[in-house]
């Protein structure tokens, strides 16, 4: 092998540092119509009346939409396979408002300034609502965040939208109640997450037109290509045929644009007139109008015997959808089945959820997918369960987690899947030594009033979505030998296009400049979901691999046919083809040209590939943080992490993607919150006061590989993006507790929170 | 209002309404590395010089720029390669849409800061932020760039 588990440079390494003109908005340059939006300056309300007179009259304004102008049939922005798991609640413009900064009208004009003098100019008139912001208590609120006929819910999920449900869920496995009963010792606790925003550096945008077919093209921001296209369809009720949706070079993901949240605007504006136009969200406004993580409040039920066994665990997630579904059943269905598995001796599991409706932001998908707070929460339970215990908690773990000895047997809360690789327990191992655990574990005070202290956590996560997911590319050979990999999936910036070339330049025993790979365009490239889910590498690769061997079988045939012999007498090396009887050859390059005339093959391939499996990457993360004991501040020291991920097919990409996971996480363990103020405003709407770790504020990350083979991967390998974010949030939490002998339940851990906790014990001198 | 500038060694001369942000002014004509990633002077993404020295290109209007030299990674093509490789060869442009400012401010630090530590370097580059890789490659690339 020569390119895979190799760290060879992403393909479009130059453009982007170099600073080419790749994104969106660079490559939509020229006249056309700038989309706004007006947008609720209330958490509930319904619109009375809506006069746009006086704003159609500034110069360069071409139309204003209200609620008049859109179709009438409920759609979801959230980013999946249909039938799609979130219900169909949301109209483009609705004269029901259900949070703070829901759209009330499009305006679309030549220039910014008449956009934003004609916002300023339209009449209208609410009747305000009582909002419901507090997400404990929705369920049976008299207030209904969708009282409409039309809710849809495509898919049974346990929706019931007058209760304020918009889904709700129970698992068990074996009789909880009594395995819990049994138990010596138990740990019950209720932990709180926030939502926190994703901040992609490239904010949502969009760029319509119509093409010389009449037909509606989008170049948008965007990790779902083709679930965009259905998206449109669905809200703007056209025919998917009418629609072409191209992904360019885009700024970052991370789950913000797994939901479709500037496309419809545009797309809208250029189908009522006929002209381009182009949606660019402000950083406030993808603040304020983006779809960012559920808030959730989950309760632990955690019990073990004597020896420190964990035998049951009951978690039940309360889970906050916000005004909109988009991926609520599903991210609070990770909540529970990505944490539960990883105890794997116990006999009894319980889980179940509510997502409920509020009057806030509709929240969406980011990395880690509802996983990343049950693990706070579960994993917390169980440092608190090693403090009962009395137990150093990474040997409380080591006697009670997945490991390499399991592989083969079931996993129960894991959808019954077989478990066909994992070294976390090596990844645990490895992690305390570069951690210098023993040594370290639990605390030092120093003599400045400060003290250090470390913190633990293992994770998992999945590697698509089992029977579900579905990626397939196609592969063609041109003149002189080189290949086309054409791929639905779309890169953000990971490296997926690069990585995709590495499986096929291995897989077709070629250079890796001999892969061209072309994508993400509805109109040319083969179905791809689209890239989330921690699935990229795992299953496009699978189908690139089978592409590959199909391609391979082709040339082979069509070489032994050119030499007139056999394909069963004959080899592909991937530079020729060679006659085994006599040793006659004829090189790719001559098949290749050959193929081009006459009567001869033209030789493409395509594939697709499913996996009934989710293999799950596994990871252990330890903190060493600085903790000043008079005012709560926490310095992050180091972070060690070992992650198995299976094979790695770019060693430094899968590095990267730990490292920032890790440090998102971070940001998300000490100050990341979406603050609402009653009325339903989000109050931290800018970078000034909603801060993402800068580089004064991670500290060290030090990353490893332990590295696992999972069969069902290509060249063994597994997922790695959201895995990295599930430990920084309890590692955290432990650490402080290890400083201060304080468990923080409510996220996010901030010096305020410490100190004021710390000063209850204290008078004041 | 009329201004004119040096960008990139070239001479501009332009009719400008006063309240042009300078980054507006550049994407318009042409130079579209900069790159636009908050409202409030935090990100660093739209980092350009003028006279040698970072400015934030959102936070500046062009009528400030007036009579200076304005350098955009355009400009910088070759020093952009050349540290541009070492963050590629750790994998640490990722989504790339913090590079320009990034790669600016690197090249901008390089010229100024004698033997830095890696504090300083940190310290220096606070501005600029990337929400793809922990900081923790760009950090690789830089000392490698640097020989520290």
């Amino acid at each position: 092998m020569n390119f895979v588990n190799k760290s060879v440079r992403k393909k479009d390494s130059m453009a982007l540092v170099k600073g080419k003109p790749v994104y969106t908005d660079d490559i939509s340059q020229g006249p056309c119509l700038i989309v706004k939006l007006l947008k609720s300056p209330y958490a509930h309300a319904l619109i009375q009346d809506i006069n746009t007179e006086s704003a159609l009259k500034v110069p360069g304004i071409e139309c204003i939409l209200t609620y008049k102008d859109v179709p009438q049939a409920r759609f979801t922005t959230a980013g999946q396979t249909f039938p799609e798991l979130s219900p169909y609640d949301r109209l483009i413009l609705d004269r029901r408002l259900r949070c703070f900064g829901d759209p009330v009208a499009i305006v679309a004009g030549w220039s910014e300034k008449s956009v934003d003098k004609a916002i300023g100019m339209i009449k209208v008139n609410y009747e305000v609502l009582e909002p419901l912001i507090d997400f404990k208590i929705a369920k049976e609120s008299k207030i209904i965040v969708h009282p409409e006929d039309d809710f849809k819910s495509l898919v049974e999920v346990g929706a019931d939208s007058k209760r304020n449900l918009c889904a709700s869920q129970t698992f068990e496995f074996g009789d909880f109640e009594s395995e819990f009963d049994a138990c010596v010792y138990k740990i019950e606790q209720t932990y709180q997450t926030k939502a926190n925003s994703q901040t992609p550096m490239e904010t949502f945008r969009t760029y319509t037109y119509l093409d010389a077919f009449g037909r509606l093209t989008v170049i948008s921001s965007t990790q779902i290509t083709f679930h965009v296209r259905r998206i449109l369809a669905n809200a703007l009720q056209i025919p998917k045929s009418q629609i072409r949706v191209i992904k360019p070079r885009i700024g970052g993901g991370f789950g913000a644009k797994q939901s479709s949240v500037s496309e419809i605007y545009p797309a809208l504006v250029t189908m009522k007139t006929g002209k381009p136009a182009k949606i660019i969200f402000s950083r406030k406004e993808s603040f304020t109008n983006g779809r960012p993580r559920h808030q959730s409040e989950i309760a632990i039920r955690l019990g073990a015997d004597a020896d420190g066994l964990i035998k049951a665990i009951h978690l039940h997630s309360l889970w906050n959808a916000g005004a909109y579904g988009d991926h609520g059943p599903t991210t609070a269905g990770l909540s529970g089945h990505k944490p539960l598995p990883i105890y794997c001796k116990a006999t009894a599991y319980k889980f179940d959820y509510d997502v409920v409706y509020t009057n806030t932001m509709g929240a969406g998908a980011y990395r880690g997918y509802g996983a990343t707070q049950g693990f706070f929460a579960l994993e917390s339970a169980v440092n608190e369960l090693a403090s009962a215990l009395n137990m150093d908690p990474t040997v409380l773990r080591m006697k009670n987690i997945l490991s390499e000895n399991e592989v083969g047997s079931l996993m129960p809360a894991y959808y019954n899947e077989q478990l066909n690789s994992c070294k976390l327990d090596s990844c645990l191992v490895r992690a305390k030594e570069m951690a210098k655990w023993d040594e370290k574990y639990p605390k030092k005070e120093l003599d400045n009033g400060k003290v250090r202290a470390v913190g633990c956590a293992v994770a998992m996560q999945g590697s698509s979505i089992s029977g579900v997911d579905l990626a397939s590319v196609e592969l063609r050979l041109n003149d002189d030998g080189f290949y086309t990999l054409m791929i639905g999936a779309s890169d953000m910036g990971t490296g997926c296009d690069t990585i995709l070339a590495q499986i096929a330049a291995d897989s077709l025993d070629c250079e890796l400049d001999n892969i061209v790979v072309q994508g993400v365009d509805t109109d040319l490239s083969p179905y791809d979901k689209g890239s989330y889910a921690s699935s990229t590498t795992y299953l496009t690769g699978m189908a690139v691999v089978k592409a590959c061997e199909s391609l391979r079988g082709k040339i082979l045939s069509e070489g032994a046919r050119l030499m007139d012999c056999s394909a069963e007498n004959a080899e592909f090396d991937g530079i020729r083809v060679l006659s085994l009887k006599d040793n006659r050859t004829i090189s790719l390059t001559e098949i290749a040209n050959q193929s081009l005339v006459g009567t001869n093959n033209y030789i493409s391939a395509s594939a697709y590939h499913s996996s009934p499996v989710s293999p799950p990457p596994y990871m252990a993360g330890i903190v060493e943080i600085e903790l000043d004991k008079n005012t709560g501040k926490i310095e992050i020291v180091e972070f060690s992490a070992v992650v198995d991920s299976g094979t790695l097919i770019n060693p430094n990409l899968a590095r990267v993607q730990a490292e920032g996971g890790i440090a998102q996480g971070i940001g998300m363990a000490l100050y990341e919150d979406i603050n609402y103020d009653s009325r339903g405003r989000m109050m931290n709407d800018s970078f000034l006061q909603y801060k993402i770790p800068t580089r004064v504020d991670i500290g060290k990350i030090n990353v490893e590989f332990e590295s696992s083979y999972e069969p069902t991967g290509p060249f063994g390998a597994k997922s790695i993006g959201e895995v990295v974010i599930n430990t920084s949030c309890p590692a955290i939490a432990h650490a402080v507790y290890n400083a201060t002998g304080l468990n923080i339940r409510e996220l996010p851990i901030t010096g305020e929170k410490i100190i004021m906790e710390l000063m209850k014990g204290r008078s004041i001198e | 209002m009329i201004i004119r500038l040096w960008i990139n060694g070239r001479e501009f001369s332009d009719e400008i309404s006063p309240d042009t942000l300078l980054i507006d002014y550049l994407r318009y004509k042409g130079f579209t590395s900069i790159k636009r990633g908050c409202d409030t002077s935090n990100c660093g993404l739209c980092t350009v010089l003028m006279e040698s020295k970072p400015v934030l290109s959102c936070s500046c209007l062009a009528a400030r720029a007036n009579g200076f030299h304005i350098t955009t990674i355009e400009g910088l093509q070759e020093e952009a390669e050349k540290f541009g490789g070492y963050l590629a060869d750790e994998g640490g442009e990722q989504c790339g849409y913090c590079s320009p400012g990034f790669v600016v401010s690197v090249i901008a630090m390089k010229r100024e800061l004698v033997d830095p530590t890696e504090e300083q370097v940190k310290k220096y580059l606070e501005g600029n932020l990337c929400r793809c890789t922990g900081y923790q490659a760009q950090m690789r690339a830089i000392k490698r760039y640097l020989g520290i």
